[in-house]
């Protein structure tokens, strides 16, 4: 019996109650869902407009241009680790180089708007062409390494694009002809950036375009993930031999999502140059890439709001983390405890290793466990549920 | 010529490093199928710990360093068999889940070790003749290169013995080769889990205390750099091949080197050039076995 409940015909697997709860009901109630999408984004679009305080969790006023800076951050985190979520959780593509894309998109604007520089077009032309050019210079780069790396699986994808990432990391921080600025980072060139996003009093104007950004990302990742194409990534997920076997080539959607994904980051990339006018070489690195690895799986692998919820959450916390270390509550203590609680990512690091052994879910997997009551992971039951 | 000369020697020196690294990375690859990424924690806590006691005892002089030796690997050895036996082993089988938390252990180590013992790195000394320089064919050859080599050399031969001569060795050999098969005779390979574990870490750890003699120096992020090269080695050389791992640093080290000298310091990118042609024309890497 297990042998024909084939996982192609079950296009979520990985869900056999109502677990995620926009990927598996998509029939019963879209438009709750719809409404619910668009109340939540009309209420982030105004929220510059309006003047909520949550103590603790932003650092000031909702309508100052600091909070509104880190959540246009978090939101831009956000669409990165939901394009992340696509490849590693929807294709089962453990990458280590996503972070390449994200700052090809960064630092490709940014030299790209340097380039442009000196040719007498009106700024709005020259903005536009940076932008295009680096969009497709994004679509080379990834079509490139997901032909090279996608010859490999497991392990070895895991290492090709790590190895690509290195190597885009490198080159950053060699800077070369002084382009990429080194390890000082890129700063942006503002003469042909619009004026209605440069400058601390337009930090609103950024947040819409981070949230617009984020948006787009959603409505991408969606549109993929109900395609014919995402319904063959998510068995080829699950079993790779039995969709070659059924007579699909794997290989073609993987390169597809690969290379969707990675454009979405370069998208996110170019928002995040925009936002903190400037690029700084961390962005290339693999911690980086870890960092979004964490946001994914803290945010919960198997929801597509998971990675939303991870990249707001993960981005906050490390912020306001930053800033209790720095407190005299913290000073005050000793040294045993002081020292661990002053670095924000030995927190987060443990987090996340709580999270993995005790949390499978993630935080987005946290309302369906207390609704099923169940202690264990939904794949793990659907497990016992077939033997 | 004297240039080849240093060039090889200054390889082999760096591909010993590489080869304390990898041979855990590897071994523990090949048994368990984990992807130990932590693994660099284990090198930069031996570092540290080592360091900590070399200095207390006797600084800069050959006993200082024995020390710091026989404690980086104690300290490799325990961290690891514990990292293993409390986090490892409860997601049993769960791969993606246990690459996962030596991500996290590595991301939380890390800032630990930053909160102890600061970002900037702690100069560290070292007996004098191993500052010093012997000259060999005309080559100014650092002494410590030596030293690298022939601890290298020692951990190789060994790890070989130990794999080769003993029953845990050939119940190690067994599970890699095939698990399955090992754990239907009625041999419990998780036992082995943790002696691999703790030889890697024992491994890295004498890394470790070595890599702050040929740097001269010790910092939080003294294992997150080699661990990189070290996973190039391992998959160049093959998953779960000890004699590949050894091969592929000594490759990987010296191409480094030349590239370094001679193409204007592109060594970083030729070693990862050298990695993606090696993963395209044989995925499975020099020794490694068919998938």
């Amino acid at each position: 019996m297990n042998q024909m409940k084939t996982d192609v015909v079950t296009p979520t697997p990985t869900a056999p109650a109502p677990a995620a709860p926009i990927a598996a009901a998509p029939s019963r109630r879209p438009l709750w869902l719809l409404i619910g999408g668009i109340t939540l984004v009309v209420l982030l679009a105004i929220l510059p407009l309006l003047a909520i305080e949550i103590p603790g969790v932003l650092p000031g006023p909702t309508y100052t241009p600091g909070t509104l800076q880190l959540l246009a951050y978090a939101m831009l985190i956000a669409a990165l680790a939901l394009s992340y979520r696509m490849m590693f959780g929807l294709a089962g593509l453990l990458s280590f180089g996503h972070a390449l894309f994200f700052a090809a998109g960064a630092y490709g604007l940014g030299m790209a708007l340097d380039a442009f520089a000196p040719v007498e077009w009106p700024s709005e032309l020259i903005f536009l062409t940076s932008i295009v050019v680096t969009l497709v210079f994004g679509i080379v780069l990834a079509a490139t390494v997901g032909s090279l790396a996608l010859r490999v699986t497991g392990i070895s994808f895991a290492m090709v694009t790590l190895a690509f990432a290195q190597a885009g990391s490198v080159l950053i921080r060699r800077n070369p002809g002084g382009a990429t600025g080194g390890d000082e980072g890129l700063s942006l060139d503002i003469t042909n950036v619009p004026g209605a996003l440069v400058g601390v009093l337009n930090t609103r104007n950024l947040y819409w375009l981070a949230l617009g950004i984020l948006v787009f990302v959603y409505l991408v990742v969606l549109w993929v993930e109900r395609s014919r194409a995402g319904h063959v990534a998510e068995a080829t997920r699950e079993n790779e031999l039995r969709v070659r076997v059924i007579g699909i080539r794997p290989y073609q959607v993987k390169f597809l999502i690969f290379v969707v994904a990675s454009t979405l980051a370069a998208i996110a990339g170019m928002g995040y140059l925009l936002l903190q006018s400037g690029a700084s070489p961390r962005v290339a690195t693999a911690d980086f890439t870890l960092t979004i690895l964490v946001i994914v799986v803290l945010g919960g692998v198997g929801y597509r709001w998971g990675a939303i919820v991870g990249g707001i959450v993960y981005t906050l916390l490390d912020q306001r983390l930053t800033a209790l270390a720095g407190s005299d509550f913290i000073a005050g203590l000793p040294a045993v405890l002081r020292v661990p609680l002053s670095e924000p990512l030995f927190i987060l690091g443990t987090l996340f290793i709580l999270v993995v052994l005790f949390l499978p879910g993630g935080i987005a997997g946290i309302p369906q466990r207390i609704r099923s009551g169940r202690k264990q992971h939904p794949v793990e039951s659907e497990e016992a549920a077939d033997a | 010529m004297s240039t080849v000369l240093l060039l090889v020697i200054t390889g082999l020196g760096l591909g010993a490093l590489y080869f304390l690294v990898a041979s855990g990375l590897s071994l523990i690859y090949g048994l368990m199928g984990v992807l130990n990424f932590a693994h660099g924690s284990f090198l930069t806590i031996a570092a540290f710990l080592g360091w900590e006691v070399g200095r207390r005892v006797s600084d800069g002089s050959w006993w200082g360093l024995l020390i710091s030796a026989l404690v980086g690997m104690i300290v490799g050895a325990v961290v690891a068999a514990a990292t293993e036996y409390f986090l490892i082993r409860r997601l049993y089988e769960r791969h993606i889940e246990q690459a996962l938390v030596t991500v996290g252990l590595a991301l939380a180590t890390v800032a630990l070790f930053e909160g102890i013992w600061g970002t900037d790195p702690i100069y560290t000394a070292k007996p004098e003749w191993l500052a010093q320089t012997t000259e060999i064919l005309g080559a100014k050859i650092p002494n410590d290169r030596f030293l690298l080599i022939a601890c290298a050399a020692v951990v190789l031969l060994g790890i070989v013995l130990f794999l080769q001569r003993t029953r845990y060795g050939l119940i190690i050999r067994a599970g890699v080769e095939n698990r399955s098969m090992v754990t239907a005779l009625g041999i419990d390979v998780r036992r082995s889990f943790t002696i691999v574990f703790a030889i890697g870490g024992a491994a890295a750890g004498l890394g470790g205390v070595l890599a702050s003699v040929y740097y001269g120096y010790v910092s939080a992020h003294l294992g997150s750099v080699l661990l990189i090269f070290a996973f190039i080695v391992t998959v160049i050389g093959g998953l779960g091949s000890l004699t590949g791992a050894a091969i592929a640093s000594v490759l990987v080290a010296v191409l480094q080197q030349f590239a370094n000298f001679y193409l204007g310091g592109t060594g970083d990118l030729v070693v990862v050039i050298a990695l993606a042609a090696v993963l395209l024309v044989r995925p499975r890497g020099l020794m490694g076995k068919v998938a």
